[in-house]
């Protein structure tokens, strides 16, 4: 972690710290994601969410209105009718707002790559992307190493501070 | 029962409603015009009774072929099963809606008409079933071109120089 609350403490309880770091360890560690099952993909996040491989030990509990949640893990097969619903819940979603796209099918397409009249190819065609996890379905340890990454990528960032 | 007895049973009630069918084939073919008090028939009659739609399906027999449904009844008192299928025209086929006779129909004949554009005449409520209201075209069609975009969106995205 890029910084430590403990080691900066010195006398009475005062520490002097970025307030860019400060509210970026809190952001990182309450990633609550919307719950976007759309597919097989689903299933993997119920099972990363569930208490086996426990999301919440990094912060990331499953939110079911796009009005709490700061990120969006897109899981499973968009068709082009969910796509048009997909940006629409995006937009409802309150700033800062992070996408992880879970799975072949959000990522590209997946099977649906070549001969899918009723799919979208690639999530990011709608909505930015921050984080893609591969496989089909993800593993949850892969969907757990996506989340890690999202918050390394949260950590760096410098809120406070127009230019990124 | 098994098949001819159905054969006989429906061309003894509605003489002119069978189309010409090899004796090889396993299911009946019902003429679309007729298919309504057919279809009244094979679930009221005593001896056949079909109380049940299993499934009902649309097929494409191609470019230069026709349009089908199929049927697939099942008769749970008699415990016999029947396919029928009626063939119709690609462009503007009309087939009787069984919806009122089988509730199952309801939602399978939208989504036939949803894939293959045949449209079932006195049903209910005959609205796509799956694709989006606002969609061109019936996408199982032989001859159905997928379009560039949808609601602005790319469908066909990187495809291009792919075959």
């Amino acid at each position: 972690m890029a910084f430590s609350l403990v080691n900066r403490f010195e006398q009475d309880n005062v520490f002097v710290e970025k307030i860019d770091n400060l509210i970026n360890w809190a952001r990182s560690n309450s990633p609550w994601f919307f719950q976007f099952g759309l597919a097989c993909c689903g299933i993997e996040m119920m099972a990363a969410a569930a208490p086996r491989h426990d999301l919440e030990r990094f912060g990331a509990m499953p939110r079911a209105s796009p009005r709490q949640s700061d990120v969006m893990i897109v899981a499973g097969t968009v068709t082009l009718k969910m796509a048009t619903r997909v940006k629409r819940l995006y937009e409802q979603m309150a700033n800062p707002k992070y996408v992880i796209s879970m799975g072949s099918c959000a990522n590209s397409g997946g099977p649906y790559w070549q001969y899918g009249y009723h799919v979208l190819k690639g999530v990011d065609l709608v909505i930015p992307v921050d984080i893609y996890v591969p496989g089909c379905p993800p593993r949850p340890e892969a969907l757990i190493q996506g989340i890690n990454e999202l918050q390394r990528k949260i950590r760096e960032e410098t809120p406070l501070r127009k230019v990124s | 029962m098994e098949l001819s007895d159905f054969r006989k049973a429906i061309s003894g009630a509605h003489p002119d409603a069978l189309a010409a069918d090899a004796e090889s084939q396993q299911w009946l073919e019902i003429i679309p015009e007729k298919w309504g008090e057919v279809a009244l028939t094979l679930r009221d009659d005593k001896a056949l009774r079909f109380d049940y739609l299993s499934c009902l399906s649309g097929y494409d027999e191609g470019v230069d072929g026709q349009l089908a449904v199929i049927y697939n009844l099942h008769s749970m008192e008699l415990l016999q099963q029947l396919e029928i299928r009626v063939k119709l025209p690609r462009e503007g086929g009309r087939v009787p809606s069984v919806a009122h006779i089988w509730r199952a129909a309801d939602w399978h004949e939208r989504e036939a008409y949803d894939m293959y554009g045949m449209t079932f005449s006195g049903h209910p409520d005959l609205r796509r079933m799956l694709l989006p209201e606002d969609w061109v075209g019936h996408p199982l069609l032989k001859d159905y071109e997928t379009p560039e975009y949808y609601r602005g969106i790319e469908v066909e995205k990187d495809k291009r120089g792919w075959e």
